[in-house]
């Protein structure tokens, strides 16, 4: 099949296969290997991208659902002004470790932020419970995203 | 940050400060490499066919239809091992073939490997490969295996791995792979004439580690050289393992580790490295293997384990004698079960001054997936154990747990295990320190409870750590460490050592990841022993560098002129200043001889319980990371809260359940890890610098201690509250079904 999208802001075309998933096209096709597989069932969010602003598990999402859409990678955020402030909150609280489950988390705040899903400890706790971290225990990524939805002390 | 510091004055620079992470940007912005994002030349995929059955014989393998499948380039069997000088590995015991080859010992035990062109040609050939097994009796539990008619999962004398280094091994005695023993005092007179005991039966279950990158390994094998990029831990352990399974010298194998998704110790020792080179050997190209989630959980797990144990003390709450038997499950394989049911044993009796105690702990064969390390391992099995009997002694005395800790906790000197390292910690003043921040003492609502923990976990491993900082003309040190970067800060942490001692500010280190044909020969990244041990080697290293540049200047030199003192000695703007830093045992390095230091294991946690469905919460948690010297404070917080939720997870909900020897939640979707609702509302650690580790600057390791202690705390809490618990983890119904049996015997029904 053939499909053409937006990938972090250029236009891509490509053919591939229908049972190709986004997250394979993204790694191995494209090369944008800053997106991470994990679970493989859509229950880390290592895999996450944003869809047309939103996010979703590439792992479970096929590459031609992508036809005519915009994707955006962590490549792609971190080319954007918005990211140097999720990237200084980050580094801050030392907010990564392994840094395998970063890139979806990122993306996620990211979209979440702009929602304003992120401006309540409850907000944050539910709406982040859908990116598994083992290394942090979450205090770290709770305190940068507090910062960043100004709702805590920097 | 200053880059003209007096040597004197020097102490500041970097260590001690809480920095931020030198790989931090990198991996935010997803430039970080994983071993899973390299595309070395020509790189085949393999796919792993895993066993069906818990035990069989296999009685025919044929693989020439998946062979002929379009893409595939070959199909590896335990045929294909006949002409390697052994075919078994293990560096604890040698009892594990690279690929089955006329038999299976667990459901998911790797049989063949295809290679082919991409991962899907080699996951559909897997359906054509054509096996007939004969099915074996299988023991897939302790009690099973144990039985005296229980079928033997291996056969003929014990064979030592190359790091066994467990004393003499024994004569096999059924599925017992090793025993470990502790008798101090006489046990006997320690419970004939003591007022109190309390006994025991517990289950602590098998967890899965779940680090996010999943074992991934790529190989290539040349006639006279293999080449590895792999997820591992340790890889000089490992270089040295395939070094010998594939007969060349250590400098013909050659071990690459980029950055590591987590580890927490299932990428420890020897993993998917074997069958991966095996594969690319057969190949003759380089193959990657990279397990699902599923195929990490039956590559390697915590042990389950079951306890019987005993204490006794006065009436007046003095503690006595302590006797302990363990059973640890390791699977079908040793792994490093051996020493897992050393430090549990040497875990068991806890850090108080008793007239006796007695371990005996066996490691036990069972039909399922291979055991190894996690974090914590042996601590964590045993100190809830014993922790609620140091708990029950307390109410049954009428004391205060933490009085009673107080008055039979060791003190700083005195000696733990005969021979052995004596404490070099503060124990009464750790436990005081978390029982004041979950507001001990203050009164509390029915149904929550108040629970602390205190124990011990042998840290260090061997020490043995090479490590070389090269001063560029540039003026900038390369530090060549062996140390994996798995997401504990260990980059950071050697990058603020080195600057420590050169004066240099952080950006001007730079620390390169394991490559063993390049860095120096470091045991391994595991068991709270890098900042300890990797660390001084680095320290020595750029002190060693320092002196030389003295030396040079004929005193000690301003950073700020390093350059052009390099200039003066090399007559242009070239050359390098090698500094070189050792270090390695003081005595003969026997194990009982340490450990190298004990790392602390103190928590404490306030619980609620929902009486009507089982539901616990556990609300505060704190924990003492004390590290002797913290090089980077903030980094130890982290490492002490990624330990409390695995504790956590550990406590509560995570157990991996076999139904007919066959795993019965093998992915994520079944088996569920601590998320971000899991997180107690108050996490609090504290960070207790007594400069009392053998490490740099009084520094010793962290980051494991809070796994033992939180699980510990939790079930105490629980007790507190009324709620005595026996078996892990704390699931609703099991909490359930404790609450109504306790009110049938209140009701005497």
């Amino acid at each position: 099949m053939e499909i053409e999208l937006i990938v972090n802001g250029r236009p891509v075309a490509a053919r591939l296969e229908p049972q190709q998933l986004l997250l394979d096209f993204l790694r191995d096709d494209l090369g944008l290997t800053g997106t991470k597989r994990s679970c493989d069932v859509q229950v880390c969010g290592a895999c996450t991208v944003l869809l047309d602003g939103l996010p979703v598990s590439s792992c479970c999402t096929l590459a031609v659902e992508a036809h005519g859409r915009d994707v955006l990678t962590i490549e792609g955020l971190a080319e954007r002004d918005e990211f140097a402030a999720i990237e200084r909150a980050f580094a801050r609280h030392a907010a990564v470790q392994c840094g395998y489950c970063t890139p979806g988390l990122v993306l996620t705040i990211h979209a979440l932020l702009a929602e304003g899903a992120l401006a309540t400890e409850d907000g944050i706790r539910r709406n982040l419970a859908g990116n598994l971290c083992r290394c942090t225990g979450y205090k770290a990524i709770v305190e940068a995203v507090r910062e960043l939805a100004g709702t805590g002390n920097p | 940050m200053s880059t003209k510091v007096e040597t004197a004055t020097r102490a500041g620079t970097a260590v001690g400060l809480p920095l931020e992470r030198v790989d931090a940007g990198e991996k935010l912005r997803g430039q970080a490499r994983f071993t899973g994002d390299l595309d070395v030349g020509r790189m085949l995929h393999g796919k792993v066919m895993r066993s069906p059955l818990p035990h069989a014989r296999i009685v025919s393998l044929d693989a020439s239809r998946a062979e002929r499948l379009a893409g595939v380039v070959c199909v590896l069997t335990g045929r294909d091992l006949l002409d390697l000088p052994s075919p078994l590995y293990g560096h604890a015991l040698k009892d594990r073939p690279i690929v089955a080859i006329d038999r299976v010992r667990f459901a998911g035990e790797p049989v063949a490997v295809v290679a082919a062109e991409d991962e899907a040609t080699a996951e559909a050939a897997l359906a054509l490969i054509d096996v007939e097994y004969e099915e074996l009796p299988a023991a897939v539990t302790i009690e099973e295996a144990l039985a005296p008619d229980a079928p033997l999962l291996h056969e003929g004398p014990q064979r030592a791995g190359l790091f066994h280094g467990l004393g003499e091994l024994g004569e096999r005695e059924g599925n017992v792979c090793y025993r470990y023993h502790i008798d101090r005092g006489e046990i006997e007179a320690a419970f004939a004439h003591a007022d109190v005991v309390v006994e025991g039966e517990y289950t602590f279950p098998a967890v899965y580690q779940y680090a996010l990158e999943t074992h991934t390994v790529i190989a290539e094998h040349r006639p006279d050289e293999i080449t590895v990029w792999a997820s591992c831990q340790h890889p000089f352990l490992v270089r040295a393992e395939l070094a010998d399974l594939f007969g060349l010298p250590l400098h013909r194998v050659r071990l690459i580790v980029p950055y590591l998704g987590g580890g927490f110790g299932s990428k420890s020792y020897t993993k998917m490295e074997p069958i991966t080179v095996a594969v690319a050997r057969k190949a003759g190209r380089p193959v990657r293997i990279r397990n699902r989630v599923d195929e990490a959980m039956l590559t390697t797990r915590r042990h389950g384990l079951r306890c019987r144990m005993r204490t006794s003390a006065t009436a007046e709450g003095r503690l006595l004698g302590r006797e302990v038997e363990l059973w640890l499950d390791t699977g079908a394989y040793a792994d490093n079960g051996p020493r897992v049911t050393a430090t549990g044993g040497d875990a068991a009796p806890g850090p108080y001054r008793w007239a006796a105690y007695r371990v005996d702990a066996a490691c036990v064969y069972t039909n399922t997936s291979p055991s190894g390390s996690y974090r914590a391992f042996g601590a964590t099995h045993v100190q809830w154990i014993g922790e609620s009997q140091v708990d029950e002694v307390a109410r049954r005395c009428g004391l205060d747990p933490l009085e009673l800790r107080r008055q039979n906790l060791c003190v700083t000197g005195e000696e733990l295990r005969a021979g052995g390292k004596p404490l070099d910690a503060d124990l009464i003043g750790d436990v005081e320190k978390v029982a004041e921040a979950i507001g001990w003492g203050r009164p509390r609502q029915r149904w929550r409870g108040r629970g602390l923990s205190v124990g011990l976990l042998a840290a260090g491993a061997h020490p043995v750590s090479n490590a070389t900082v090269r001063l560029e003309s540039d003026g900038i040190a390369v530090v060549l460490v062996g140390t994996t970067e798995k997401g504990q800060g260990a980059r950071t942490v050697m990058a603020q050592i080195a600057a420590e001692e050169l004066g240099l500010p952080l950006e001007r280190v730079r620390v390169q990841g394991a490559d063993t044909r390049y860095t120096p020969y470091d045991r391994s990244t595991g068991a709270s022993r890098s900042t300890t041990l990797a660390g001084l080697a680095v320290q020595r290293a750029a002190r060693d560098v320092r002196d030389q540049l003295a030396r040079i200047a004929g005193s000690d030199p301003d950073p700020d002129e390093y350059v052009a003192l390099m200039r003066r000695h090399f007559g242009f703007a070239g050359g390098e200043l090698i500094g070189v830093g050792e270090v390695r045992p003081r005595g003969t390095g026997s194990y009982a001889e340490g450990p190298v230091f004990w790392e602390v294991c103190v928590g404490a946690a306030e619980v609620e319980i929902d009486p009507e469905t089982g539901v616990v919460t556990v609300l505060r948690t704190a924990t003492v990371a004390d590290v002797g010297r913290a090089i980077n404070p903030k980094l130890v917080e982290r490492q002490d809260e990624g330990a409390t939720l695995q504790g956590i997870g550990n406590a509560l909900f995570e157990e991996m359940l076999w139904i007919d020897g066959q795993l019965a939640n093998g992915d994520l979707l079944e088996y569920r890890i601590p998320t971000l609702r899991d997180m107690p509302a108050e996490m609090t650690c504290i960070v207790v610098e007594n400069g009392d580790g053998p490490g740099p600057y009084g520094a010793k390791g962290c980051g494991e201690g809070a796994l033992a202690a939180i699980p510990a705390a939790i079930v105490n809490a629980l007790a507190d509250a009324g709620v005595p618990m026996t078996e892990l983890p704390l699931t609703p119904e099991r909490v359930w079904r404790r609450i109504r049996e306790l009110e049938k015997e209140a009701t005497g029904g």
